[in-house]
């Protein structure tokens, strides 16, 4: 993996030493308000090496890396501390606090560089990616003459594994992919052969097998330039693969930092033992989130961080009873689950089967002949990369999509293709959670109102049946009863998925469609929202169709695996049988790119 | 399915829920008009508008003289014995005129401004729900509609039907709606992609409630916003109607009117001008500082998440 | 491509206009049964009402009146005005210049003014005198064209000083320029009406686009602040603000009707408001064409704005 080795070097006047290039102590940000968002941040970056900088959203993490830049967005402050830097050749180091706006823009882009989250947003959609990345040789007058300025660009282009020609170059932004655009983004910031770089989550948004080829790229320059990096990220699995060093951030704070295998592997704060105990692993080598149904997400006004330990507390938490067995390894849930099945399940059809199920708008043939079988308390995840199919096909299931050809059956009965031509029963029977937390909840109305809709809509009860049916639901979900009354703008996000969870509950379903329910919400509370799913099929039989991205998570939750790809299942078995035994070339591909962890 | 009982349900239930809970503990929710007050814009607008109608619907119970009687005299100066702001050139007294002429006008706009956001908030809340042809008819009508300035529009409306109240308020209202619909498509359009639609619709709710119940509470922002904006566009329409001398006729008491009959005089007798004229100006500013407030407020609550 | 993205606009615009002239056409259907009599009063005698029923077709069916009248307007025929019994076009000819000069006074100047004050804005937002150019906008941007002239009379020419004309006073058939004093309230009423609309609008989109991602990228390339604000930011700004030049533009054709009125200037709107008042059908009509065809042109021309600032719809389509 690591081209450390051979590498060529660009810059001969550079030889590699272990100067330091970057240094920040003490450095305060305030808002607008006098608020301090950043507490004092010590770091120090190091020719050829990259710091990875990890936190969890709001731990202020871009907001240090840009204050590197002397940047601060709009509604912050620089408060004190300081930021140096030494540039190449000179023997004087640079106060970046102390410069001007002219001083401090010789040194954007040129001795310290930025490499954006979204690339789609940071091009500029009105200027080819040649001229863009002609713009920042122009401003900092490289080389001598236009000629070398044109070799440059074309020479960083090819750097970065793209096509250096002219045509390449007048591309328009809009015309490249997600991973092309990011590779014109760090040709942009290596060509002024930059002292420091700032990525802040570069890969964030690209598909693992885009991902594994920028970290690549970004991984070569950084040696092959001998620039310090200070890799910004929540993704410690990303921070594993590609940097030397580690920096953690809670709220503000820098709470641990050293060598990656050493934080990593023993982790001295609270916080990065419970963040370790929270990353789903490949290997599934231990239980993510266990005790940590309850919603204890780290909140904001808590002084302590909660911890959300690996072992140890199961006993501890009194109203979990279940979810320590679901901690075993999920092989063994498996075993248990299926015979389960056999007692509850009185008709010989399977709970839930989607036969060969089709869909194409025009030419795009999204779903291609899709076949699943899911079995009471049985969890199947299906995996697959954006654009594979798997959110259309989840929505079939439900009834939200009814453009597809084949058949979907529960208890052996077809469901017409719509909910609303499906009966009540039917309906109940299939529930499913939506993808963004943020957006499943109607921001004017309460939880509780929300919550009660699927069981108003099923006729069931009277106001205080469903009062009292949707308290337990909130019960079950770890969220309390007094979450009834609140509106959604007042909720996590963590929260929020549990009350939309909750909305799945009321009705008592058989089948739970979650598509993609973790993606939008930090790792610590995908493994709060994991290990409630596990909870609640010990607790309630309940079959769970788990679609997701994230081949990481799978051995966390999941009997079965199905893997989509271009709208075909490629690989359909037991977990772990798919993960040891792939038996088609995108799974393999899928798992060799993930990051090991 | 007993939709009725259920609803009712719901609204006792509501009811008795805003009861027992104490909102300021529960939630950080600031209710609409309390976010609308927190500016200075908000402030100022509600006050210049609330005295300029009180002035315009409580006017003529004031009225010092009648509005028709004709004097002979031709005061032009003001606070004499003849009356505070003295009298045009028939001899009325400006004040009394003054007083009576600003109800028309404000109820006129306010009627055209309903008309509007009723007819055009349902258009554009369909036409986003319904979408595909239905959609694209809807929104070619309306741009066909918005190729002629509401001004003509109304001017040609009078040429066929003549000046009667009923039809200011009628085309004022009606060329609002294609741009209120406008509007209320493109905030419809931004909500119906929402999950909780979705779910709606995957708990099969009745159409109707979905548009009710989950589409319009999530769309008020920009209506109210559209209506603030309308309403003071009404009042200046009808205004300059009026001024033009189509809208209410002679001898009537009304501000637009009482301008284009004494503008000749401004040089000599400027208060039976200035008086409506200042009158119109401030209520139209209010209308639109209080629109203004309005999107201040609901671009605060749309930054929640 | 690009020749096929304007073809379509040129072919929307052309359903517009023709649309436009049904519903024109259409609202004289709406006149009362007895038209010729509503228009001539009660004491018009037979043969005048026989003549003038003749004079607008109206013993033709109606398809056949339409497409007479179309017919007409593509021939430069806009038909007989009823009140004068002259040809319109011959009576609106002179006018359609003068209403332009006004115009187009009133949008070369305000259009550069208001993007100009809206980027100064957007670059100086939240502070003092954003807020006070809001606050003065706001009050502009309510205020009916008629009340914003009549202050400016009041000011510039009755009460407080009087060194401008408060009308028009050209007599008929002098050209409006020849006195070009004349021209400077009812332009600047105009431009006060439209510049708020432009910069409000400026200023919000030029706020949007100096918070995108590309604007802080290319401040942390460090590219020097005054290239950020007119090669990265301005021209993406430009699109949108181009759709309410254009509505505004567009909307002058009607606010110029009030204006001419209140100024007594030689215009169309002024013999837009004759012709209301003395229910001249065809001329109303002929002057809503007009307006539409004002529209159409200035909406087509927001569009190549819009096309020509955005690479991706010049590429794609």
């Amino acid at each position: 993996m690591s081209p450390k080795t051979e590498t060529v070097r660009h810059d001969a006047a550079n030889e590699p030493n272990e100067k330091i290039v970057l240094r920040v102590s003490d450095l305060r940000v305030l808002t607008n308000a006098d608020d301090e968002i950043l507490h004092g941040v010590d770091f120090a970056l190091s020719r050829g090496e990259i710091l990875g900088l990890v936190g969890e959203s709001g731990s202020g993490k871009t907001t240090a890396g840009l204050a590197c830049m002397g940047h601060f967005r709009e509604g912050l402050k620089f408060g004190s501390g300081s930021v140096s830097i030494w540039p190449r050749g000179e023997a004087t180091h640079v106060e970046v606090g102390d410069l001007d706006e002219v001083a401090l823009r010789d040194l954007r882009g040129s001795r310290i560089a930025y490499i954006p989250q979204d690339p789609a947003l940071s091009l500029n959609p009105a200027m080819r990616v040649g001229e863009q990345i002609r713009e920042v040789l122009d401003i900092h007058d490289f080389g001598s003459s236009e000629r070398e300025r044109t070799d440059r660009v074309a020479e960083v282009l090819v750097d970065v594994g793209l096509p250096g020609d002219k045509a390449y170059q007048k591309r328009w932004p809009h015309q490249l992919s997600g991973g092309q655009q990011q590779r014109i983004g760090i040709a942009m910031a290596f060509a002024m052969y930059p002292d420091v770089l700032i990525l802040d989550e570069p890969t964030t948004g690209l598909d693992v097998s885009t991902q594994s080829v920028v970290l690549d790229t970004i991984r070569q320059m950084t040696v092959a330039n001998n620039v310090a990096g200070l890799y910004i990220t929540h993704d410690l699995a990303v921070i594993k693969d590609i940097s030397d060093r580690v920096a953690v951030m809670l709220r503000g704070d820098l709470v641990e930092e050293g060598p990656v295998s050493s934080v990593l592997d023993d982790p001295q704060h609270e916080y990065t033992k419970m963040l370790m105990a929270a990353v789903p692993d490949l290997a599934g080598r231990k239980t993510i989130g266990d005790g940590a149904a309850e919603a204890k997400e780290p909140s904001e006004d808590d002084e302590k961080t909660h911890i959300l330990v690996s072992t140890g507390e199961r006993g501890g938490s009194g109203d979990t009873v279940g979810s320590g067995s679901g901690g075993d390894a999920p092989d063994g849930a498996t075993a248990s689950a299926g015979e389960r099945d056999g007692g509850a399940a009185s008709a010989n059809a399977p709970l839930l089967e989607v036969a060969d199920v089709a869909l194409a708008y025009g030419k795009a043939q999204i779903l291609n002949g899709i076949n699943m079988v899911l079995e009471p308390g049985e969890c199947t995840m299906l995996l697959g990369e954006s654009g594979s199919g798997k959110t259309t096909l989840s929505q079939c299931v439900a009834g939200l999509n009814d453009d597809y050809s084949g058949s979907v059956r529960l208890r052996g009965t077809e469901l017409a293709r719509s909910t609303r031509k499906r009966t009540n029963e039917q309906r109940v029977g299939i529930q499913y959670v939506f993808q963004s937390p943020f957006s499943s909840l109607n921001p004017r109305r309460s939880i509780g109102q929300s919550l009660s809709v699927p069981l108003e809509m099923s006729g069931e009860g009277t106001a205080a049946s469903r009062k009292a049916a949707v308290e337990e639901a909130l019960d079950s979900v770890r969220l309390g009863r007094s979450f009834y009354h609140r509106r959604p703008g007042d909720l996590s996000g963590g929260e929020r998925q549990r009350a939309a969870i909750a909305r799945a509950l009321v009705n008592a379903p058989s089948v739970m469609v979650c598509d993609e329910i973790t993606s939008a919400l930090d790792v610590s509370v995908q493994a709060s929202i994991v290990a409630l799913l596990r909870t609640l099929r010990e607790e309630r039989q309940l079959a769970l169709l788990f679609v997701t991205h994230n081949i990481a998570l799978s051995r966390h939750i999941a009997d079965n695996l199905a893997v989509l790809n271009k709208g075909k299942i490629v690989d359909y078995g037991p977990t772990a049988s798919v993960l040891e035994n792939p038996s088609h070339e995108y799974t393999r591909a899928l798992i060799s790119d993930v990051p090991k962890f | 399915m007993s939709t009725d009982a259920n609803s009712l349900d719901d609204l006792k239930s509501a009811a008795t829920d805003a009861a027992e809970v104490p909102k300021e503990s529960q939630t950080t929710y600031v209710p609409f008009y309390k976010r609308v007050l927190a500016q200075k814009q908000g402030k100022i607008g509600l006050t210049i508008t609330v005295v300029v109608v009180v002035l315009a619907l409580c006017g003529p119970l004031l009225l010092p003289w009648a509005t028709g009687n004709t004097a002979t005299q031709f005061v032009t100066k003001p606070f004499s014995p003849y009356g505070l702001f003295g009298s045009d050139n028939l001899g009325r007294d400006v004040l009394s005129r003054f007083l009576a002429g600003g109800v028309t006008l404000i109820v006129y706009g306010v009627l055209a401004t309903v008309l509007g956001i009723v007819v055009g908030a349902i258009i554009g809340m369909l036409a986003a729900y319904v979408g595909g042809t239905f959609d694209a008819v809807i929104m070619r009508l309306n741009d066909v509609i918005l190729a002629i300035p509401q001004l003509v529009f109304a001017l040609l409306a009078i040429t066929v039907l003549g000046p009667q109240g009923w039809v200011l308020v009628t085309v004022i209202g009606l060329t609002h709606a294609p741009r209120i619909a406008r509007v209320a498509r493109s905030a419809t359009l931004g909500v119906i992609t929402e999950d909780y639609i979705k779910a709606a619709e995957m708990y099969a709710m009745p159409r109707w409630k979905v548009l009710m119940r989950e589409l319009l509470p999530n769309i008020t922002g920009p209506l109210s916003v559209e209506a603030g904006l309308r309403l003071t566009y009404s009042i200046g329409y009808i205004a300059s109607l009026s001024f033009l001398g189509l809208g209410l006729q002679p001898p009537a008491a009304d501000w637009g009117l009482m301008i284009n009959e004494n503008r000749i005089a401004l040089s000599i007798q400027p208060w039976g001008v200035l008086l409506p004229v200042i009158a119109i100006a401030l209520l139209t500013i209010g209308t639109n500082l209080l629109a203004d407030s309005f999107a201040r407020a609901t671009a605060s609550t749309s930054v929640e998440a | 491509m690009f020749g096929k993205v304007i073809g379509k606009r040129l072919l929307f615009s052309a359903f517009i206009l023709i649309a436009v002239s049904l519903l024109v056409f259409g609202a004289t259907l709406l006149l009362p049964g007895d038209a010729a009599r509503a228009i001539l009063g009660q004491q018009a005698t037979p043969e005048r009402i026989a003549a003038l029923n003749e004079q607008l077709g109206l013993d033709q069916p109606a398809w056949q009146r339409y497409f007479t009248w179309l017919g007409g307007l593509f021939v430069g025929d806009f038909g007989t005005s009823s009140a004068t019994g002259g040809s319109v076009g011959a009576l609106l000819g002179d006018r359609v210049g003068a209403s332009f000069i006004l115009m187009g006074l009133a949008a070369i100047i305000s259009v550069p003014l208001g993007i100009g004050l809206g980027v100064f804005q957007a670059l100086h937002r939240g502070k003092r005198r954003d807020q006070a150019m809001t606050g003065l906008s706001l009050v502009l941007a309510a205020m009916p064209e008629f009340v914003i002239g009549i202050g400016l009379i009041a000011i510039f020419a009755t009460s407080v000083f009087q060194i401008l004309p408060a009308v028009t006073l050209a007599p008929p058939g002098e050209p409006v320029w020849n006195r070009p004093e004349q021209l400077i309230l009812p332009t600047l009423t105009l431009i006060l009406v439209v510049t708020p609309y432009i910069v409000r609008m400026m200023r919000a989109t030029m706020i949007e686009v100096l918070d995108s991602g590309f604007v802080e990228m290319a401040r942390l390339k460090g590219v020097p602040e005054k290239r950020v604000i007119m090669r990265h930011a301005v021209p993406h700004a430009l699109g949108p603000v181009a759709q309410v030049v254009a509505i505004q533009l567009a909307w002058l054709a009607g606010g110029v009707v009030v204006v001419e009125f209140l100024f007594r200037y030689p215009g169309l709107g002024q013999a837009l408001i004759d012709a209301v008042t003395y229910r001249d059908v065809q001329v109303v009509q002929a002057i809503s064409m007009l307006v539409a065809a004002v529209y159409v042109v200035v909406n087509l021309a927001a569009d190549v704005v819009g096309i020509l600032t955005n690479p991706k719809l010049r590429s794609a389509a």
